[in-house]
């Protein structure tokens, strides 16, 4: 029974791997990001085939969940209209720390071809954007190289929360900095 | 051959003539079909004006009018349905507005509509009593005229938020809304006070901030993220690594009759 067997203290020493707590808690983070299933257009319908089995979202730990309290990544998924802008900012605030946000598609971006009275023209005017995923709608293949993205942001990133920035929702630079999130 | 049309100024006339096709007018004719005829008779003492257009029978009536004639046209003429009810904006050239009720027969498979003019700032009477489709049509209609329904059971708006202001379907609505639709989102989550923090709108897709190095790079004056703007210039480091020289011989070939 068990040929394959490895003999750890006489191969290749003790299974010790040596690492920092911002690597291993990042570690544990990027690699089960649990976004929020929350579609808005669109955009929604590519992020539920990247969420289905051939484009398969599981497999990068990347489960969706049904509830803001459960969930670690937004997906911003279409366009954001102004009546439900106040809502879509209430589920942010109801996601635990830590949380990321994912703008999927030109509408999300900037407003899109909706340049009109009823579209929130770029959900960054009140949510913090980690990732602007371009395109019309974008690809599953392309929402899944945001995720990477962003695993590699939050890779990159301290374990504690605080050192890092978010991006500031204001639009001119050297100005004031809202403090909204 | 073909007709003869002068071209000397077809790259200018563009910019002055019309952008958008000019519908023509669609002929109107007189009612001749009999089941129309009868539609006629029945409302005979309350209609100002009667005629078909592209096989629908138009009957223009006086806003106060609108139950009674709707009322005989559902019981006595047999229109069960109303498909669609609305309104079209003619405030700057007669300071009124044109109400509409698309009616459908289902078992003559013919279709009427009715068409008064109400004047600005009057009410009209609800019809959802006849039609429960006029319930969410009237709503609408209040919402994106501003057309007040008298004895609707629940007259708000429906597609707008609650406590949004003005009437977007109205010809003087501007496209990208007024100041209070552009601020509505920051108002509301953050408070007036944000307004100078988040900044106005961004309306031109095209618009590159360049001191702001978070979300822009200039070509050839890079500096690292959030780093100041600088107009000292960079080296364009170029990679040989990129360029293939197809015209230098493989070290070794594996297949001699190649």
């Amino acid at each position: 029974m068990a040929q394959h067997q490895v003999n750890y203290a006489s191969t290749a020493g003790l299974p010790i791997a040596l690492t920092s707590v911002d690597k291993l808690v990042n570690w544990g983070r990027s690699n089960s990001l649990w976004p929020l299933t929350y579609g808005l257009a669109c955009c929604a319908i590519e992020m539920m085939a990247s969420g289905a089995s051939r484009y398969d979202f599981d497999r990068m730990g990347t489960i969706f969940r049904a509830s803001p309290r459960q969930a670690d990544v937004m997906i911003l998924a279409g366009t954001l209209s102004k009546k439900h802008s106040e809502f879509a900012r209430r589920l942010y605030d109801q996601m635990t720390e830590p949380k990321w946000v994912i703008s999927m598609g030109s509408c999300a971006n900037t407003g899109g071809m909706f340049n009109t009275y009823a579209t929130v023209q770029g959900v960054d005017r009140i949510i913090p954007v980690d990732i602007y995923l371009p395109g019309c709608a974008p690809r599953p293949e392309t929402l899944q190289y945001a995720m990477m993205m962003l695993q590699k942001k939050i890779r990159r990133e301290s374990a504690d929360m605080k050192k890092n920035t978010k991006q500031d929702l204001t639009t001119q630079t050297g100005k004031k900095r809202a403090r909204l999130i | 051959m073909r007709k003869y049309v002068p071209k000397d100024n077809v790259q200018k006339k563009a910019y002055y003539t019309d952008r958008f096709h000019v519908v023509p007018r669609v002929p109107r004719v007189a009612v001749e079909d009999a089941h129309f005829l009868s539609v006629v008779n029945a409302v005979k003492a309350d209609i100002t004006d009667s005629y078909v257009e592209i096989g629908t029978l138009v009957l223009h009536i006086k806003p106060e009018d609108n139950f009674k004639v709707l009322q005989v046209l559902k019981e006595q003429c047999g229109y069960t349905q109303c498909s669609e009810q609305s309104a079209v904006d003619y405030l700057a050239k007669d300071n009124e507005f044109e109400l509409f009720w698309q009616l459908l027969n289902v078992t003559e498979a013919k279709r009427v509509r009715v068409v008064c003019r109400l004047a600005n700032g009057a009410a009209i009477e609800s019809v959802e009593s006849l039609f429960k489709s006029a319930n969410f049509a009237e709503r609408e209609m209040f919402d994106m005229f501003g057309i007040k329904v008298n004895n609707h059971p629940f007259l708000k708006r429906i597609i707008m938020p609650d406590d949004w202001e003005g009437h977007p379907l109205l010809k003087t609505y501007p496209l990208q809304g007024d100041e209070f639709a552009s601020w509505y989102e920051v108002d509301k989550i953050f408070g007036k006070e944000y307004r100078d923090i988040i900044g106005p709108e961004n309306r031109d897709p095209s618009k590159i901030e360049r001191e702001d190095t978070k979300r822009f790079s200039r070509v050839g004056y890079e500096v690292p993220f959030g780093a100041p703007y600088s107009e000292e210039q960079t080296d364009i480091e170029y990679s040989e690594t990129v360029l293939v020289d197809y015209n230098k011989k493989p070290s070794k070939t594996l297949d001699k009759r190649r």
